[in-house]
């Protein structure tokens, strides 16, 4: 492997910025809706644009690189399209424009109040996500994270009912307290190495610790993106979060927010503690045994819930765990099997949570029970809800599978058993607490009678396209996105150490 | 004229001070324009001391040509002019705020008023200019005696905490005063500088650590470092609205600021941190100060009251930054004196918005009905809390972020612990705020029941508030927070720390 060369671009830069202009034109025209919408559709158009001109370069080792200004002495305010960034972003940015069609389709559907602020913050939210992915440094990382923070409180309480204002509280807690973390780790960080530049391999170079100050540092950072990472015990705001608007729940509930926190723990195991550090202090054997039980625990209790949006975020946070323990195997299959899960486990969830959102929209129900019945007034949607229920249990040729499969092949290779024994288990259990929601849908007698029907095009036509994207990709994992690709650049880099 | 220039700010400040009752005997209306022409000159005076010191180094200035140590010293080095700066604009900026309250909490006192206003700044300036220790006290005298006028001129209780200020802060001048008088003793000397160097060679003496000990003691309680900081919340709650816009972001930062100047750039840092350790003290204090400071605004149910806690907890980080008596910790607490300065200007701007709109600030009767009345000043109030907060890239992230630093350099986990935690309670106390001028919906109105009259006697602004000269500056201090974050580095390398006290 070949050190990758750095160029000067503003790329990352529009990236970033594309959405927080959109948000102000969102906002000046928020008495002509259809202007307003088109803003939308256009910076997320024009965003994954730029992105994607960017993944040319980085499969060939060219990495944009975008600096501000210091914002602190010695440190700058940076962006940085590495591989993995791009890979992060490319998600993002990707599932923004299908999250965008159907959140018309679903604001209109419902008639939502205040459409005007809930499509600027979604704009800013993205802004902040693809800035997070683009971040060259710890301190840069905490400004865009912190700003997704805020960005997305907005939309927790966007219907304004009482649950929904407490979930915003909640939501505030845990997130504010993980800021702070966050920012006492990187500046803990930055007093030791001197540096807060991401690199793979881990930044701290040859200084020295005591094992009690680099746990005490780990658990800080871990407190600091565990939280959007839902790793428990610090998941419990997700399932709250949930009384947000669907959309919100599929992209910022499943894709954006949460992914940024385990993009956070990628970036921490990889880029900041670097594998070495990470065995030397078995900070990896902690990380992987939190990601097991969180793994094991959120699928049991997604078996309890019967609020259908509850039950998916419940299984969320499972899978958010296949990549921290992907992450913290630290073997080459094990990392790609968990990066790819970020982009795998994206696609699925967000189709099912297009299909609870198009099921509520059009015939107004939220719970399991009241499924019965369902796939035959709602064939396509329920249709792609299989696909990704079906994804979601690992079995093939849906992507989960492909990597549930690395994540094995990972687990053994780090000659670990446990690991692979908690997949299989997960899996089983996956299978159980969707497979009852589909038999309602298809196989049971509704009560009442459905009148046929699915919700407008806006809304099934976005869920069609991630049901099939994750067929796709997991029959052809490296299709157009070169995700494969990409993953593995990123875990030869991390376990390679080759510095950048 | 222009080589004068460090001399020229106290000096306008004190001549318009004095020819406002004059000029307006006829027209009140006069006395207003005035205080703000002379702010405008201050602000531009300050601003070419500032380029001149970033240009060419330190200013002295010697009044009526007598020399040092015998006559009076200015001395403007990028901290004082810097400071000078910060003060200048955020007072011009509050004063155009002022005219479009049109005094409604002052009436009928505007001329003596303005004229109290200008003094204060002149005093102000004048302590951070000077460089002789008596000459600051009378200036401090000047400052404190314009700032109990601004205060007792409020509604029916400010008198009482006006009276109760002036106690405590003429005890703080008295120590003051004493401490210079033991320094006097033992050096013969009251010019910073040269005092400064007569010091190290009679460190052993007990006067010296007396001096030190109360002058500390003295500017603490102009400071409000808990546990000197009774007479604040008062004083802040029931003075005029302009005078605590004026107050809270000036007055304890000018204490601050001479804290500074004589802790470590009279006796020196090795002094102060190691012979006797008084630094140490301080950041306990202000540790303390902190969490009780912010505790105390979530208990609060008045706008004001609440921010006058919350000062309270923010005195609290620049005293922390003080004490730490490290690079890092010194860069935090003079950039808090900027971005404080800002953040509680624009906050307390934005509660006399809504006094002046509603005829109270009481924190429960707030609803969403006050964002629809004051969309832009809401919005200047949301962004300086965030930065209150200390969220990127809000300006008080910044400060938040050397004052870890410097706690993580002096290796004290209490202190980043207590700076962390304080961002919380922060968060506790605005989004309590956000959470009801942007979610709890106002009680239905009455059917047949009159709009409220000031939503009928709207001057036909654009984009729905009332005036543009009450909404425009608190949303020039809010967005200026932005800006100040972004661009920190440029003000801490270029102008902080070109000063950093010798020996941290």
């Amino acid at each position: 492997m070949t050190y990758p060369e750095i160029y000067r671009s503003i790329i990352p830069f529009y990236a970033v910025m594309v959405s927080l202009i959109a948000a102000l034109l969102i906002m000046l025209s928020s008495r002509h809706a259809n202007l307003r919408e088109f803003w939308t559709l256009a910076a997320s158009i024009v965003k994954f644009s730029l992105v994607f001109l960017l993944l040319p370069g980085a499969l060939a080792g060219r990495i944009a690189e975008y600096t501000f200004w210091e914002i602190s002495p010695g440190i700058a305010l940076a962006l940085k399209a590495d591989q993995f960034g791009i890979f992060f972003a490319l998600i993002a940015s990707g599932l923004w424009i299908l999250t965008s069609i159907y959140s018309i389709g679903y604001v209109r559907g419902l008639k939502e109040h205040k459409q005007t602020r809930y499509f600027a913050s979604f704009a800013v939210c993205l802004s902040a996500t693809i800035g997070i992915a683009f971040a060259a440094n710890l301190l840069t990382f905490v400004l865009f994270y912190e700003i997704l923070t805020i960005a997305t409180y907005p939309l927790v309480i966007h219907k304004e009912t009482k649950i929904a204002v407490s979930a915003g509280r909640k939501y505030l807690v845990y997130t504010l307290t993980a800021g702070v973390l966050l920012i006492a780790a990187t500046a803990w960080t930055y007093r030791i190495a001197g540096t807060l530049d991401f690199r793979a391999g881990g930044l701290f170079g040859d200084a020295s610790f005591s094992p009690a100050a680099i746990t005490v540092l780990f658990l800080l950072f871990l407190g600091g993106v565990g939280v959007k990472a839902a790793v428990m015990p610090l998941h419990s705001w997700l399932p709250a979060a949930m009384a947000a608007p669907t959309p919100v729940s599929a992209l910022l509930h499943a894709v954006a927010v949460v992914k940024s926190g385990v993009f956070g723990v990628v970036r921490v195991v990889g880029f900041v503690f670097g594998p070495t550090l990470m065995r030397q202090f078995d900070l990896n054997i902690f990380l992987a045994t939190v990601a097991g039980a969180t793994i094991i625990l959120a699928s049991l209790l997604a078996f309890r819930q019967d609020n259908l949006k509850f039950r998916l975020a419940y299984s969320t946070v499972g899978h958010l765990s296949y990549i921290v323990l992907g992450a913290a195997l630290l073997s080459p299959a094990s990392l790609v099997g968990g990066l790819l899960h970020i982009a795998n486990h994206a696609t699925m969830k967000i189709t099912l949570f297009f299909c609870a959102g198009a099921i509520y929209v059009r015939h107004h129900k939220e719970k399991i029970s009241e499924l019965d019945g369902i796939g035959r007034a709602m064939p396509w949607t329920m249709g792609a809800f299989t696909v990704a229920a079906i994804g979601l249990a690992g079995i093939p040729p849906v992507n989960g599978f492909i990597s549930k499969w690395q994540l094995g092949l990972g687990s053994l290779q780090a000659g670990e058993m446990l690991p692979l024994a908690v997949l299989v288990l997960s899996g089983l259990l996956n299978a159980g607490y969707f497979a009852p929601i589909i038999s309602r849908a298809f196989f049971k007698t509704p009560t009442v009678p459905y009148e046929h029907g699915e919700a407008s095009y806006a809304m099934v036509i976005p869920l069609l396209v991630t049901a099939l994207l994750s067929i796709l990709l997991g029959l052809y994992p490296d299709l157009f996105f070169h995700f494969y690709r990409l993953a593995v650049e990123v875990s030869g880099g991390i376990l390679g150490g080759i510095g950048r | 004229m222009i080589q004068n220039s460090p001399a020229l700010v106290p000096l306008l400040l004190l001549a318009t001070a004095i020819a406002i009752p004059v000029l307006a005997i006829k027209k009140t209306g006069v006395a207003y324009l005035v205080a703000v022409a002379a702010a405008i000159g201050s602000v531009a005076i300050s601003a070419y001391n500032m380029f001149r010191v970033w240009k060419g180094g330190p200013l002295t200035y010697h009044f009526g040509g007598w020399m040092p140590p015998i006559g009076i010293e200015y001395v403007l080095d990028s901290l004082s002019a810097f400071v000078a700066l910060v003060v200048n604009v955020v007072a011009f900026i509050v004063l155009c705020h002022a005219g479009g309250l049109k005094g409604s909490d002052i009436s009928g006192k505007s001329v003596p008023y303005y004229s109290l206003v200008l003094l204060f700044l002149c005093g102000a300036n004048g302590i951070v200019m000077t460089g002789d220790l008596f000459n600051l006290y009378v200036f401090l005298e000047i400052f404190s005696l314009a700032g109990y006028g601004l205060i007792g001129i409020g509604e029916k209780q400010a008198p009482v905490a006006s009276f109760r200020y002036l106690i405590m802060g003429t005890v703080g001048a008295s120590f003051y005063l004493l401490g210079i008088g033991f320094l006097y003793i033992v050096t013969g000397s009251l010019n910073m500088a040269d005092v400064r160097d007569i010091l190290p060679h009679i460190h052993g003496n007990p006067a010296v650590a007396a001096a030190l000990s109360l002058i500390v003691i003295g500017v603490g309680i102009k400071m409000a470092i808990f546990p000197l900081q009774g007479w604040l919340p008062d004083a802040y709650t029931y003075a005029p609205s302009t005078s605590s816009a004026l107050v809270a972001p000036i007055g304890t930062k000018i204490a601050a600021y001479v804290l500074i100047r004589i802790m470590f750039f009279v006796f020196g840092v090795k002094f102060v941190s190691q012979s006797l350790p008084i630094t140490d003290l301080i950041a306990w204090l202000s540790a303390i100060g902190i969490i009780y400071g912010s505790v105390m605004a979530i208990a609060q149910n008045e706008m004001k009251r609440m921010l006058a806690y919350s000062s309270i907890a923010q005195i609290g980080y620049i005293g922390l930054g003080i004490g730490l008596a490290n690079p890092l910790g010194y860069i935090g607490a003079v950039l808090h004196i900027l971005n404080h300065a800002f953040m509680k200007g624009a906050l307390f701007l934005v509660a006399a918005n809504i006094r002046k709109n509603s005829g109270h600030s009481d924190i429960s009767k707030l609803d969403a009905s006050y964002r629809k009345k004051l969309p832009w000043s809401m919005a200047a109030f949301t962004l300086a809390a965030l930065s209150m907060i200390g969220l990127p890239p809000t300006a008080g992230f910044f400060s938040k972020w050397y004052l870890a630093l410097g706690a993580i350099d002096k290796g004290n986990w209490v202190f980043l612990a207590v700076i962390l935690i304080s961002s919380l309670l922060n968060a506790v106390y605005f989004f309590r705020i956000l959470e009801k001028v942007y979610l709890v919906p106002p009680p239905a109105q009455k059917a047949g029941e009159d709009l409220p009259a000031e939503t009928k006697n709207r001057e036909g602004s654009l984009i729905g508030e009332e005036k543009y000269s009450l909404m425009i500056p608190a949303v020039v201090l809010s967005f200026s927070l932005l800006l100040l974050g972004l661009l920190n580095a440029n003000i801490v390398k270029g102008i902080i720390q070109r000063i950093i006290p010798l020996g941290m």
